[in-house]
């Protein structure tokens, strides 16, 4: 069971320099949230304030009840435990070879034998595509490698709550689908709750629950993904949509004479474009939390734009959902009965 | 206006927030001594990494050492006509005060330096941060082996300064400048006491401890990638051997105070 995370007017700043104020942001136990922003606007930061790490000027952060970064630091320690952390580099122990990387946290944290650990360390490394690579050294692999190391070592002991800094950055467009795939699969299997920045537009718009958006020192948006991807806030809009038009510019905000530059020459974002379908597992299991398709934008009254829900296959899956959940339900019913 | 503020600050930054956060940090790892299990194998890396540092250029200063001190004393002490006391120099100079020195500089500078690069590289490339996250107090993992590793490896580095100084001194004085072993001896053992070994070892576990304890406080805060690694080792050493000769001072005047000394 996954552990919801509530943040309330969480604000951090270095020195004279405020990274961002007042965010509040809900994470809901066992969904899969995405955290996205330009370069430079604290998603690092606020994933590592979320784990006590750095301590923010003021606000709170509860998790299972405690208040992360009020807590004293052996309780911290303990609350911890319930987190898998990939870090934006991989943070993997440049002394240890991948194989002692993996295992650390198993051989930290558990009493398993070690022929144990070596089953399940080969499992996740066989799962994140690192298999064979056991005995190299941090410092004579690939950056995409050593990304998916970090999230091997993040994922061995089956964390409820699972932060993620840039999973993708590094890896090629395949792995990138293949790890998206991953997560999701995970989430159904261990009903983790999942935080994930990204900076991958199809990542951010095919695999979460929920969207949230920092820009200009503070979080613009967060709410559920139908949500963000129908927005017409400019900023979102642009983001999502990776579009030139917008506030953003190079040096984080365009300044005012871009601005009415793109005022006199009337330039429009244009149309939204259609809304994917949300990922499925690979094997077709229901989320735990799963929304319909189109759920949102209906209880809000919101038209998709036209070709939205149509996945690679032009399956519509508006139509096809209230069928796929009665066989998918059928099935599981059905399994469960031989298990019995 | 605003350029005396940052000046204040910066001021106040190195005169009170600093040592105020190391101190904390010593307290802490003070703390993080006691808890289970202790950490054996770090322990034993580092000591022997520390040893594997030190002990050469150790002995190769501490030769010249030895035979500087009985060259510029020995005629001194000819002059004035009591070269059979040259021996009693080698205590004073050796075994009091140039053992402790030169092992302080060396754990400041060898090891010292050693443990913040590689506590430094540690931290900028996050593995701190992934430790602490995975539930590991970094204090008690790395820090507590390596401030035991420096003071117990300082221990022995003291006696082999002590050893090879008066070992030094002694061929010099005898060989090259005529003294007769006998009264080297003898005028070594007419001022020499125990305790004069005991204060060098106590000064010894007590840099070591310090230098360990700077170094890993400056590695610890790094910050700035590979730069701020290179100025973290660079102040380490430098704060290293400048609170160990104020340290030399304070140890010397309390022994001086606390031990009867035996007369000529
Ligand atoms: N330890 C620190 N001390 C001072 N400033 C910091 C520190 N860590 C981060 N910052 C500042 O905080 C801001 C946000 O950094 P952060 O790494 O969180 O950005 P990010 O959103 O993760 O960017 P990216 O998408 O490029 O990874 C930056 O301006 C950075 O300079
Ligand atoms: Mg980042």
């Amino acid at each position: 069971m996954g552990v919801e995370i509530r943040v309330e007017g969480l604000t951090k700043s270095f020195g004279r320099q405020v990274i961002w104020e007042d965010v509040t942001l809900t994470l809901p136990a066992g969904e899969i949230s995405v955290l996205l922003g330009p370069s430079g606007t604290g998603k690092s930061v606020f994933l590592k304030t979320m784990v006590g790490l750095l301590k923010p000027d003021r606000g709170h952060c509860w998790i299972d009840g405690k208040d992360m970064p009020n807590l004293r630091e052996r309780d911290m320690y303990e609350v911890r435990k319930l987190f898998g952390v990939l870090f934006q580099d991989g943070a993997l122990f440049g002394s240890m070879n991948l194989y002692d990387n993996i295992a650390f946290p198993l051989r930290e944290h558990t009493r398993k034998s070690e022929s144990e650990v070596r089953r399940i360390v080969l499992e996740k490394m066989e799962m994140v595509g690192l298999g064979g690579a056991q005995n190299k050294f941090p410092g004579e692999i690939s950056g995409g490698m050593r990304k998916r190391a970090g999230l091997a070592r993040a994922l061995v002991l089956d964390p409820q709550i699972i932060l993620c800094d840039e999973p993708d950055s590094g890896l090629d467009p395949v792995r990138t689908v293949l790890l998206n795939q991953l997560i999701v699969d995970l989430n159904a299997e261990i009903e983790a709750t999942i935080l994930i920045v990204t900076h991958d537009i199809n990542t951010a718009r095919t695999v979460p629950d929920n969207i949230g958006m920092l820009f200009r020192r503070e979080l613009v948006m967060f709410g559920p993904r139908e949500m963000l991807l129908s927005s017409e806030e400019p900023v979102v809009r642009q983001f999502l949509n990776a579009r030139k038009v917008g506030p953003i510019g190079m040096s984080e905000e365009k300044d005012l004479s871009e601005l009415e530059a793109e005022a006199r020459l009337g330039r429009d974002p244009g149309p939204l474009p259609p809304i994917p379908p949300q990922l499925m597992t690979s094997d077709g299991r229901l989320r735990r939390t799963q929304h319909a398709p189109g759920e949102w934008l209906r209880t809000h009254g919101v038209t998709p734009p036209e070709g939205s829900f149509i996945d690679e296959m032009g399956r519509d899956w508006l139509q096809e959902w209230p069928k796929y959940v009665a066989e998918m339900s059928a099935g599981a019913g059905r399994h469960s009965e031989g298990a019995h | 206006m605003a350029r005396a503020g940052k000046v204040a600050d910066g001021v106040a930054n190195a005169t009170l927030r600093e040592p105020g956060r190391f101190f904390a940090l010593s307290l802490d790892t003070f703390r993080a001594l006691f808890k289970w299990p202790f950490q054996w194998q770090e322990f034993l890396q580092q000591a022997w990494f520390i040893v594997s540092v030190t002990v050469a250029p150790t002995i190769m200063v501490a030769i010249p050492f030895g035979a500087i001190l009985s060259l510029q004393v020995g005629n001194l002490i000819r002059q004035l006509g009591a070269q059979s006391q040259t021996g009693a120099t080698a205590v004073l100079a050796i075994v009091r005060e140039a053992s402790p020195i030169v092992t302080a500089l060396l754990i400041a500078a060898a090891a010292g330096s050693a443990i913040c690069a590689d506590l430094g590289a540690r931290k900028i490339r996050e593995e701190i941060d992934a430790m602490e996250v995975l539930g590991i107090n970094p204090l008690h993992r790395l820090v507590v082996p390596r401030v035991l590793a420096c003071a117990f490896v300082g221990l022995f580095l003291n006696g082999i300064v002590s050893v090879v100084g008066i070992a030094g001194g002694y061929v010099f004085n005898v060989l090259l400048q005529g003294g007769t072993p006998g009264a080297y001896i003898a005028s070594f053992s007419g001022l020499a006491q125990l305790s004069d070994l005991y204060q060098a070892e106590v000064k010894a576990v007590v840099f070591g401890v310090t230098a360990a304890l700077v170094a890993s406080y400056k590695g610890l805060t790094a910050s700035g990638g590979p730069k701020g690694v290179g100025d973290a080792v660079n102040q380490t050493v430098v704060i290293a051997a400048m609170a160990l000769f104020v340290e030399n001072f304070v140890l010397s005047a309390l022994y001086f105070q606390l031990v009867p000394q035996k007369g000529m």
